[in-house]
């Protein structure tokens, strides 16, 4: 699902939810539509394993069944981890999200300067081309963490891996910046485009910006923990809210309304992905491979 | 034999891509079979882009009949856009199947639909890239056949040299022939090698094979003779018919797409075949004769369509839906059924009759009413007497009143330009009828924001037609008239901004024209306009008439024949046509009768349909062992029972939730 964009997941969600039988409310008007809305979707290009929609229904139904039906009805390449009762989008607080990021054919320390060179600045501008043209992002203001990956299962040996938490921000800076800047930076190319994928949405501790300012303070080198003990950081350093929203499957189910609405925590993956596949687990301890994440919360 | 999926070194170029969610499949209800079990494997090819072949009906019927048997496997292949195949090549990975990104060269057959001739060099591309040789005569034993098949194969003699063999007509149980031999031979240890094979389908699969026939010409470059040129190969091939669609229920489970394709629904053919004799459509000729589906398999595979797909649309798709015995009781029982579901019915409408609209009202009665439209094709009542499509002005004028008075905002109305016989006249006469429209229009609703759209494009004489034997008109004079057309649209007094033109330029169809009679000299201009970078030559953007010009000519150079002798010369009733020896089932003399009919200087005879007036012998029928099914069958559509716990559930979701 790497390639397809948000509105070829919208759709495949559309008929997913036809598919599994679910009794979807639908707008009102002359041409009716399923009510389905998104968070921030994840552009194309990326995979990942933390999207968030919010499914209308006209009759409540377990959170469960939802799931189980759900998942079994989308296409491969999209898992329903979690589906929660009653729970707007809103609510979930997602304010910033945890990017990996492979680069191909650059070395760890090579990504590790470039991530101090980045950190280092104060604000780091960079062109997006738009369809309106090109437009100026800063793509520095945005970034909370970023620090090159050396767990041992390593999604790809020998290519530098970058683990970001970036804040969700109008305009959205998107990693395609951030790569933007890094070559801009530290001359940081990777040999073929970087493979990006979300790992985690969630809220912001109180202190996070603070955290960009402490991190401005670091000189290069200093990646290993650039952020110090402060949340959000080190390796999958994931705030603790964030892990807490990924797993709300495992809360009961709440009471159903007239029209409950469910926030469903589903996983756009690269679909012929065969790396990602076939090393599940390879993440960190906070970031097991989707499928096992989802075995998990049908076993709670 | 092992074969390893090029997805892995297909994926790094993904990003570099435009739309590269085309090359990644994983289309749900797409199947993977396990290679090493299978004994038969097939890639099947749309010769377009994926957006495009994803939602073509015939790959889709054909995957799944396939699939349905056990030791045979199928996959799909599609025309890759040229920044892919510049990549491709630069990277050496071959043509491959989205299924399970297998080298397309690897297979045992492959399977190329071609709805259209502008389709043929992207064949050539496919082959290319695969590593199979352009030249079916070069190919060895480890290369696949390439079989092709559609309604351009009721033609495939431009295409003879790429190709190994021909399938005329409906392909499900043609596949399935094909596919026995194909494994009786491996399992006798390959008889004969690749020779052998492709007598045995010539013999006994209903296989055109063209390496099997001679063509000689005479020296005005005349065709003189087409003979078989070793035993077994019979003197015509005969088209295949399907007879009980009922028994062929296909597609079952319709391919859904992640990416956006061209047509975003479930399309259930009600019918197959066409006798209303439209005597330019090649269509509603080859297809014949009429064999309906019944209301009750209709209404089952839209119900099991749309469980297994997910779509919220349904069309019902025919040559001329509304011709259907028991079309009434399908749309109102499907409307009955569908009612507060979101499920969208539509009828791909073009026949000029109020009864098109009460039907089209019919199944939008749960709302969406934006436009529809009509196929009057001629401008004048004598032009539409010479193409037998028999709708007078009167008839236009109540259809789009009716239409415009039941809520329809926009009617489309098709014509063609360049018919035989055409004078200026008659198609500036278009803008006339267009302004009768929405003055029609105006009186019926009392408003002025209801729109008329003319679309327009080129005729093109078409193989196994009564206009087989015309001249095409040359391009010049096409868009002379077009501009003409154009002219008088726009000048039509306070119609102006109401009537929509869309038009397409006469070029491409004398391209389309030279590829559609041509015979097997022409695969030389194929072959040259594609090494000089023809690609996807059905669009717009990417076709280049200057190019197949000079290919032309090139190719045509030492010949007595060029480019117009292909297109704008009308034929005589002595000349062997290069497809005279491939039988649609239609009597020659029958075509050449209706020729004669439709260009009467006293005027054109017409002809009726024969499901409601006599036979009037187009010889189909006896020739094919073939007949006329139609219904009514009595049977209504029944509300479905709700499946599954279901309480409060509105009817017809349900089904298979469950």
């Amino acid at each position: 699902m790497r390639f397809a964009s948000h509105r070829d997941i919208a759709r495949a969600v559309e008929r997913g939810v036809r598919r599994a039988g679910l009794p979807i409310a639908y707008s009102a008007g002359f041409t009716p539509h399923p009510k389905i809305s998104y968070a921030g979707a994840a552009p194309t290009g990326t995979a990942s394993e933390a999207e968030y929609l919010e499914i209308s229904l006209t009759e409540a139904r377990a959170a469960s069944d939802v799931r189980d039906r759900l998942d079994a009805a989308l296409p491969d390449g999209i898992d329903v981890i979690d589906v929660i009762e009653g729970q707007a989008l809103a609510g979930l607080r997602l304010e910033a999200s945890q990017w990996e990021v492979v680069l191909p054919g650059v070395q760890p320390a090579a990504a590790a300067l470039a991530a101090g060179e980045f950190l280092a600045r104060g604000s780091l501008e960079v062109d997006r081309l738009t369809a309106k043209g090109s437009r100026r992002v800063d793509a520095r203001a945005a970034v909370i963490t970023i620090e090159t990956d050396r767990s041992a299962g390593s999604p790809a040996p020998g290519n530098a891996v970058l683990r970001m938490v970036v804040r969700h921000v109008m305009p959205a800076v998107r990693p395609d910046d951030i790569l933007a800047a890094l070559r801009q930076v530290a001359d940081l190319a990777p040999s073929s485009p970087a493979l990006v994928t979300r790992l985690a949405q969630g809220p912001l501790p109180a202190g996070a910006a603070s955290v960009t300012a402490a991190a401005d303070g670091h000189a290069p080198g200093g990646q290993e923990h650039p952020s110090g003990t402060a949340p959000p950081s080190g390796r999958g350093g994931t705030p603790e809210h964030m892990t807490e929203t990924t797993r709300l499957g495992a809360e009961p189910a709440l009471v159903a309304g007239a029209f409950p609405a469910g926030a469903c925590d589903e996983f756009p993956r690269g679909a012929g992905d065969p790396r990602r596949s076939a090393a599940p687990g390879n993440l960190t301890g906070e970031y097991p491979h989707a499928r096992d994440r989802a075995e998990r919360c049908r076993a709670q | 034999m092992p074969v390893e999926s090029v997805y892995a070194r297909l994926e790094p170029l993904l990003p570099l891509l435009r739309k590269p969610v085309q090359y990644v499949g994983g289309e749900v209800n797409s199947v993977v079979k396990d290679w090493d079990t299978a004994d038969v494997r097939w890639a099947l090819m749309y010769p377009d882009a994926y957006e495009v072949g994803i939602a073509n009906q015939g790959i889709q019927i054909l995957y799944e009949v396939l699939n349905g048997c056990d030791g045979v496997l199928a996959e799909r292949t599609y025309s890759v856009w040229p920044d892919a195949e510049e990549l491709l090549r630069e990277h050496g990975i071959p043509q491959f199947t989205v299924d399970g990104h297998r080298p397309v060269r690897a297979f045992d057959v492959l399977g190329v639909s071609f709805a259209t001739e502008l389709g043929y060099t992207n064949l050539l591309t496919a082959l290319d890239l695969a590593g199979i040789p352009l030249l079916a005569a070069a190919r060895g034993e480890d290369d696949p056949l390439v079989i092709a098949g559609g309604h351009a194969a009721f033609n495939p003699e431009p295409i003879a040299d790429f190709c190994d063999g021909a399938v005329l007509g409906d392909g499900e149980q043609a596949v399935l022939a094909i596919t026995e031999l194909i494994r009786e031979w491996k399992r006798a240890g390959r008889p004969g090698g690749r020779d052998g094979l492709l007598a045995d389908l010539a013999a006994r699969g209903g296989v055109y094979v063209p390496r099997f026939y001679d063509v000689d010409y005479l020296p005005d470059g005349r065709i003189r003779r087409v003979a078989p040129n070793r035993p077994g190969a019979p003197f015509t091939v005969a088209k295949h018919t399907v007879m009980n669609l009922d028994e062929w229920q296909y597609p079952r489970a319709p391919l859904v797409p992640v990416a956006e394709s061209v047509h975003e629904r479930f399309s259930v053919e009600i019918f197959r075949g066409c006798t209303r004799g439209c005597r330019f459509c090649q269509a509603g000729m080859i297809t014949r004769p009429v064999r309906e589906r019944s209301i009750t398999t209709i209404g089952d595979m839209v119900e099991r369509g749309l469980t297994a797909s997910g779509f919220d649309e349904v069309g019902l798709l025919s040559l001329s839906s509304a011709d259907h015995s028991e079309i009434n009781e399908i749309a109102t029982g499907l409307a009955d059924r569908y009612t507060g579901t979101s499920t969208g019915l539509s009828l791909p409408s073009t026949r000029v009759d109020a009864f098109n609209v009460t039907l089209a009202n019919e199944l939008s009665r749960n709302g969406r009413r934006s436009g529809l439209t009509f196929a009057p094709e001629g401008g004048t009542e004598r032009m539409r007497k010479v193409i037998n499509k028999m709708v007078t002005e009167d008839d236009l004028i109540r259809t789009v009143t009716t239409a415009y008075a039941s809520g329809w905002r926009q009617v489309k109305l098709y014509f063609m330009c360049g018919l035989p016989t055409e004078t200026d006249e008659d198609v500036l006469a278009i803008a006339g009828l267009a302004g009768k429209v929405i003055q029609a229009g105006r009186a019926a609703t009392g408003r002025r924001d209801i729109r008329c759209t003319v679309s327009i494009g080129g005729f093109i004489p078409k193989p196994h037609t009564p206009f087989q034997w015309a001249a095409q008109c040359d391009q010049e004079t096409v868009d002379a008239r077009l501009r003409a057309l154009g002219g008088a649209l726009r000048a039509s007094p306070g119609y102006g901004r109401a009537v929509g033109f869309r038009y397409h330029d006469g070029k491409p169809s004398i391209i389309e024209g030279l590829l559609s009679r041509g015979d097997r000299r022409v695969g030389a201009v194929i072959l040259a306009a594609w090494r000089a970078g023809a690609r996807f030559d059905g669009w717009s953007e990417h076709f280049s008439f200057e190019r197949w010009h000079r290919a032309a000519a090139g190719a045509f150079a030492a010949l007595p024949v060029d480019l117009d002798w292909y297109t704008t010369r009308e034929r005589g009733y002595d000349e062997v046509l290069p497809w005279d020896h491939l039988d649609a089932g239609l009597d020659r003399d029958w075509l050449w009768q209706d020729w004669q009919d439709a260009v009467d200087p006293a005027g054109a005879g017409e002809v009726e349909d024969c499901r409601w007036t006599p036979c009037y012998d187009c010889g189909v029928c006896p020739a094919m062992g073939t007949e006329i099914q139609t219904g009514p069958t009595g049977a209504r559509l029944l509300p479905l029972t709700v499946v599954g716990a279901g309480a409060g559930e509105p009817a017809g979701t349900g089904a298979g939730a469950g």
